[in-house]
């Protein structure tokens, strides 16, 4: 494959669609799938075969508003519908601006789009992700063949490094760095792994992209492949996410096809291969050292770094593991330069982020940010504000290794540094918002129930600690708990995260460390007076009702 | 060219010592006869890291280091002993204590236990949280041996000794968190295993009594892990 050979098949499939047909695109990501945008797509198909129309139904990737589906877009002219469904498959298809239609018209104008800055998910929503040269007109594989023809190993991890980009798993590591140091090692063979074992409560960035553009995290793989001197990849993906997996069967199956993985790809001597490897089904996989020994087809169980990966993993090679959303970067920066990509951001948090905006908030769905917005732009404007009613109570971020933000840091901007002071994490990108209805220390109990079963058992603070601590939080939460229960939760938090094995245990007692910081009082209450606040924990005296 | 490995100098709880780069921080402390608690270490097995009970303070490192797996590094300043660090020591053990079902008085290994060791050693002389007394079996099945998860720590000694050294690997770990429990093949009798070699190896580097020999029962006859080094010396010396 050359640039010439790239570039026609970029215009033939601009051309074809380009010819005016009228285009009605339907979101076929999970969300809109889960309220069947496959039988709509289905009805759109039969309505446009029998009546005859020139019209042209695609499946495509996430549009963004996921609690607004299924979603529509009628192109050209970019009109999008909500909450469509197999009954207004005539309705569309007849006439877009009938009386009927514009009921379900969804403006594109406002915050929830508007405020948006869209790199990783640039072609989400706008290509079928089934179809490699859609992804091709794109621009896509533009990054890999230039790379690959032009610069060398070098100079691409200079460019990765030039970005700013930090890993988008949620520790923030120089993704620069991590390349240039396996780039470096030395070893017979070496690895990149693409880590989308996405289990965070609350979290479907990593899914929303595999589901809507999987070349993007293949090309990117691609080009770290060659950027750091390894011949195979592999992508260990949840087996919780069955459309994911057939996505990226076909991409990867179509990019053999088109000579993007294989042997002497793009005719240069690189050869590289991309392999899927279903999840065993356990958070901890999600832990780099767990993942490898997964692969490896051992029990995924953490163990002591260092070696990292980098110098060695996969089979004791060295090995590069990225996260999705770090490899969907990596294209976008290549094609625009890493100067483009490090203007957007804060000084030591370069780029944008992509968060699932979930809880209780007008607007759910994926986003994606410059990072250092703030949490109430985030909150209020994009996400259009708690519902009515309800007043704004923390926001969760990072999952069940984060904390909650109480409203008092609404106007904090969004960076790695800022979220890791007030006591919480970037992560992976899960953002549950809470309103007045939440008890905050059964969120607490939620996280840490979370952990406890979540932990694999290898060293004693995460799986006994862990018990223990959700043991206390269900005593606090039943209204049986001591104040000598709160002081042996904070010891058990201070040892926990201090000497557990990996970062499982390590960051487990965050949600409740956070939850103690800011919102004390709810857990006095719960202690002393028996009281919640929020109407949640049945921790009052039982009222013997006489019948 | 020189195969030998370089030698690093580093403090040890205030002391001077020499040791070769391929050392733990662990085997320099032992062979200065600084004593570091470890439970799931055993001489001639690899490391699992996973009892937490070495860890140490590294100068210049935010995070506490296992010292059976931390590389010495020249000029590493350790402490082995803080308030810090055997509180959390001490409640790691009081973790164990609470987790299953550990009842000295009546044990196999009443005075001969790695547990109750460290407990006196390290002064646990309470258990502050709540025993969680799960309801576990005990397998006899086996002709000689008998394991009673009830008394189980899950340092997966056994499991190392079993792939490692006899090459059975007949033990392993199912479930996971605090529902993780040791299993013999594909979960099945100890006595109905067709990979177990009856050697008994991993009764031998039990540290409590979750393993122990059916003819010893209150007979009081202490484990042996000292086998595994000699087996270790005189496989070595064949080589």
């Amino acid at each position: 494959m050359t640039i010439e050979e790239l570039e026609q098949i970029a215009s033939e499939t601009r051309a074809k669609r380009e010819a005016g047909t009228r285009e009605l695109n339907v979101c076929m990501a999970a969300g809109c799938l889960a309220l069947r945008s496959d039988a709509l797509k289905g009805a759109l198909d039969e309505e446009v075969k029998r009546s005859g129309t020139s019209c042209h139904v695609r499946g495509v990737g996430c549009m963004g508003l996921c609690s607004l589906g299924p979603l529509v877009a009628d192109e050209p002219g970019g009109v999008l519908y909500r909450n469509v469904t197999a009954e207004h498959a005539a309705e569309l298809v007849a006439s877009p601006q009938s009386e009927a239609t514009k009921k379900l018209l969804c403006s594109r104008d406002q915050a929830f789009f508007r405020r948006q800055t869209n790199v990783v998910l640039e072609n989400s929503g706008k290509i079928d992700p089934e179809k490699i040269e859609e992804y091709i007109a794109a621009d896509g594989y533009k990054a890999l063949v230039h790379a690959l023809g032009e610069k060398s190993p070098n100079e691409i991890v200079q460019e990765v490094s030039k970005s700013g980009l930090r890993g988008r798993g949620g520790a923030g590591y120089p993704t620069g760095l991590k390349w240039g140091t396996v780039a470096k090692s030395t070893g017979v063979t070496k690895y990149v792994i693409c880590n989308a074992d996405e289990g965070d409560p609350g979290a479907f960035m990593d899914r929303s992209v595999l589901e809507s553009d999987p070349h993007r995290v293949l090309e990117g793989m691609i080009i770290a492949g060659f950027a750091v001197g390894a011949s195979r990849g592999y992508i260990y993906v949840r087996a919780e996410y069955p459309l994911a997996v057939k996505r990226l069967g076909i991409a990867i199956r179509e990019a053999r096809k088109l000579g993007f993985l294989g042997s002497q790809i793009c005719n240069t001597k690189f050869h590289f291969d991309v392999e899927l490897r279903i999840g065993g089904g356990a958070f901890v996989c999600g832990e780099e050292t767990a993942l490898i020994a997964s692969i490896e087809g051992r029990r995924g169980m953490p163990r002591p770094r260092p070696p990292y990966p980098a110098q060695s993993g996969l089979w004791d090679m060295p090995t590069l593991i990225n996260n999705v959303e770090s490899f969907a970067c990596v294209p976008a920066i290549l094609r625009r330069g890493g100067e483009w990509f490090a203007e957007i951001g804060t000084k030591k948090s370069k780029g944008t982020k992509v968060f699932a905006l979930t809880g209780k908030v007008r607007n759910v769905g994926l986003i994606e940010v410059p990072m250092g917005m703030t949490l109430r732009q985030i909150i209020f404007e994009i996400g259009g504000g708690v519902p009515e009613g309800h007043r704004f109570k923390a926001v969760q971020t990072g999952g069940p290794s984060g904390g909650c933000i109480p409203e008092q840091f609404l106007d904090l901007p969004v960076d790695y540094e800022s979220l890791k002071e007030v006591g919480s994490i970037m992560g992976s990108g899960g953002m549950i918002v809470m309103d007045d209805s939440a008890c905050m220390v059964n969120v607490a109990r939620y996280f840490m129930e979370f952990c406890m079963s979540e932990s694999c058992g290898k060293c004693i603070p995460c799986r006994s600690g862990t018990a223990q601590m959700y043991d206390l939080l269900t005593r606090i939460t039943e209204g049986s708990a001591t104040p000598h229960d709160l002081e042996m939760l904070e010891e058990l938090c201070d040892m926990v995260a201090n000497a557990s094995l990996c970062g499982l245990g390590q960051s487990a007692p965050n949600p409740v460390i956070s939850t103690l910081r800011y919102f004390h009082e709810e857990y006095i209450e719960h202690i002393e007076q028996k009281l919640c606040r929020a109407g949640i924990c049945e921790c009052g005296p039982r009222l013997e009702v006489a019948v | 060219m020189n195969s030998a490995p370089a030698v690093k100098t580093l403090v040890i709880d205030g002391t001077d010592v020499s040791a070769t780069a391929d050392q733990t921080i662990l085997d320099a402390a032992r062979e200065h006869d600084i004593a570091i608690p470890t439970l799931c270490h055993l001489d001639g097995l690899s490391e699992a890291g996973a009892c937490r009970l070495c860890l140490v303070e590294v100068k210049g490192s935010a995070r506490l280091q296992a010292a059976c797996v931390t590389r010495v590094e020249e000029g590493m300043e350790v402490t082995t002993q803080s308030p810090r660090l055997e509180k959390y020591r001490r409640m790691i053990l009081e973790l164990l204590f609470a987790e299953r079902n550990h009842v000295c008085s009546i044990c196999v290994s009443n005075n001969m236990c790695g547990l109750q060791d460290l407990a006196k050693r390290l002064g646990v002389t309470q258990v502050r949280f709540p025993y969680r007394y799960p309801r576990l079996s005990v397998d006899t099945s086996q002709e000689r041996f008998t394991m009673d998860h009830n008394r189980c720590i899950l340092c997966t000694r056994c499991v190392r000794v079993c792939t490692e050294v006899e090459g059975a690997h007949t033990w392993d770990m199912l479930g996971r968190g605090v529902n993780s429990q040791l299993i013999i093949d594909l979960e099945q009798p100890w006595g109905t295993s067709n990979t177990c070699t009856s050697c008994g190896k991993c009764v031998q580097v039990c540290p409590t009594g979750a393993l122990f020999e059916k003819s010893k029962v209150g007979m009081r006859v202490p484990k042996n892990p000292g086998f595994l080094s000699y087996l270790n010396e005189m496989r070595e010396g064949q080589r």
